[in-house]
């Protein structure tokens, strides 16, 4: 389906290059111009706009020889058509920690995929990875060659643990309370078997934030979160809390009053912080950094659960373990992991992520499964249902 | 006696093939097929993840995916054009 030049009809494609935003349609044209591949998946999606549905029959295919991941399969139901995308697999890379290259790492990408694969690539995935978009099942094994060759790996897909993601963490940001990057290269190194050969229910992710600001999303989206943290007080200089207020900050309205818990107070000379009642939601600190920063013993919380809409609804972590010390957060992660695979392994149904079978069986006997004690960190907020009596260690009524 | 790996694999080589095109059966399926006939002091979880590493590598089977992933015999792709 093409013009008199030669370019695939794009009319309705025309339409997402308009306005200010960057256009993945301009992307693809301009890669339609040398890639015949490109060509073709304008006419197809062209056509799909017209008739409002996907031309894409997916899966089958999963991975290279020995993986059972990082693959997925996409074929044309119109080849006749659009032959150059009768194959079109995507390729997930694992991506490295913090997402960090170095330019020569970029080009060697993007030139094995100009190689092997229509070009275009998606940087990067919702769960973090490089995506290489399209290419044929003949060129899977080559390309995988050549980057494995360049030091790089395929990412996770199906039911396996997702590649793992972290925020930059202690490279680049004065909040990271453990170095996330660290811990996210550890967990991808031990857990290679688990990444790329599907032995789980479902998919499993893990995500490292350094702080409560959490840039990687996990408390949404991971079905194991850790979180960066602290155990004591807010550091805080006075002084600079001073001088916040001397360039016109409004520390009662625009701190104060904005702290979930209502934990601090401005006296207009002085910012007194009840730390005991601080959650941790870094909103002061991010206002007045140069005053206020998270305190000297630093760790991680870890959550459990999240996971976004896709067979059921939505779901946010609930926290397992309040607070890990930072040098002991990767012993007891793993600890952790190996009793929550074995309990969804043995409990978790086809296709049902850890989130929801906590949702199915309860939290308590979840907890009791893995063999953790309850404690009131992990109370998503207080009881609102008088009718609940508890009953004394000696079976008497308690109140 | 621990149940070598080799047998493991053939074991469940034969529960794939005699299943495909009826069930499609999970790296989970298998191992806990084979330790419910085994028990778990003759055949560990880890023996079996053994068994499916040489299952696959050997290319005798193949990871699908099917909405989850799944052990199957290898099979040209129903998707792919003819
Ligand atoms: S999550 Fe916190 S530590 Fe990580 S980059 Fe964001 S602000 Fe920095
Ligand atoms: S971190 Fe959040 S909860 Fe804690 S004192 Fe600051 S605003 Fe309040």
């Amino acid at each position: 389906m093409a013009d008199g030049n030669g370019k695939p009809k794009a009319q309705m494609l025309d339409e997402l290059e308009k306005g200010p935003w960057p256009s993945f349609v301009k992307e693809i044209k301009k890669a339609a111009e040398t890639s015949p591949v490109c060509h073709d998946l304008m006419g197809q999606l062209e056509v799909s706009y017209e008739e409002k549905r996907s031309h894409w029959k997916h899966g089958g295919i999963v991975g290279v020889l020995g993986y059972g991941g990082g693959v997925i399969g996409r074929y044309s139901d119109l080849p006749d058509q659009f032959p150059n995308v009768a194959h079109f697999h995507t390729l997930r890379v694992n991506h490295p920690s913090g997402w960090f290259y170095t330019s020569d790492a970029l080009r060697t990408l993007c030139d094995i995929w100009e190689r092997h694969g229509s070009g275009l690539t998606n940087m990067h995935g919702s769960t973090g990875d490089i995506v290489f978009l399209g290419t044929k099942t003949d060129e899977l094994e080559p390309t995988f060659k050549e980057l494995t060759e360049a030091g790089f790996d395929l990412g996770g897909s199906g039911s396996v643990m997702r590649t793992p993601s972290c925020c930059v963490g202690q490279a680049r940001c004065e909040w990271a309370c453990y170095d996330t990057m660290a811990a996210c290269d550890d967990i991808t190194r031990t857990y290679q078997d688990e990444l790329h050969r599907p032995a789980f229910p479902y998919k499993f992710k893990f995500k490292f934030s350094g702080c409560p600001n959490d840039c990687v999303a996990a408390i949404a989206r991971a079905d194991l979160s850790i979180i960066g943290t602290w155990r004591d007080d807010i550091q805080q200089d006075d002084a600079a809390v001073a001088e916040y207020a001397a360039s016109g900050l409004n520390i009662q309205k625009d701190v104060c009053n904005r702290c979930p818990t209502h934990c601090m107070e401005w006296d207009g000379k002085k910012l007194t912080i009840e730390n005991k009642e601080c959650v941790r939601c870094m909103h002061c600190i991010n206002v007045m950094p140069k005053a206020l920063r998270p305190g000297k013993e630093k760790g991680a919380a870890i959550l459990i659960g999240a996971k976004a809409p896709i067979l059921q609804g939505a779901l946010l972590s609930s926290v397992l373990i309040p607070f890990v010390p930072a040098e002991e957060l990767l012993d007891t992660l793993k600890e952790l992991v190996s009793r929550i695979w074995d309990f969804w392994g043995e409990y978790g149904k086809n296709r049902e992520r850890i989130g929801e079978l906590i949702q199915r069986v309860g939290m308590a006997n979840f907890l009791d499964g893995i063999g953790l004690d309850p404690v009131p960190e992990m109370v998503g907020s207080p009881r609102d249902n008088p009718y609940i009596y508890f009953q004394g260690k000696d079976g008497d009524q308690g109140t | 006696m621990a149940v070598a790996i080799e047998a493991l694999a053939d074991e469940m080589y034969k529960m794939v093939a005699e299943t495909q095109g009826k069930k499609n059966l999970k790296a989970l399926d298998l191992t806990k097929a084979m330790i419910a006939k085994y028990g778990e002091a003759e055949c560990s979880k880890d023996d079996c993840k053994h068994a499916i590493r040489q299952l696959i590598d050997s290319g005798r089977c193949v990871y699908s995916y099917f909405g989850g992933s799944f052990i199957t015999l290898p099979h040209k792709e129903g998707a792919a054009p003819e």
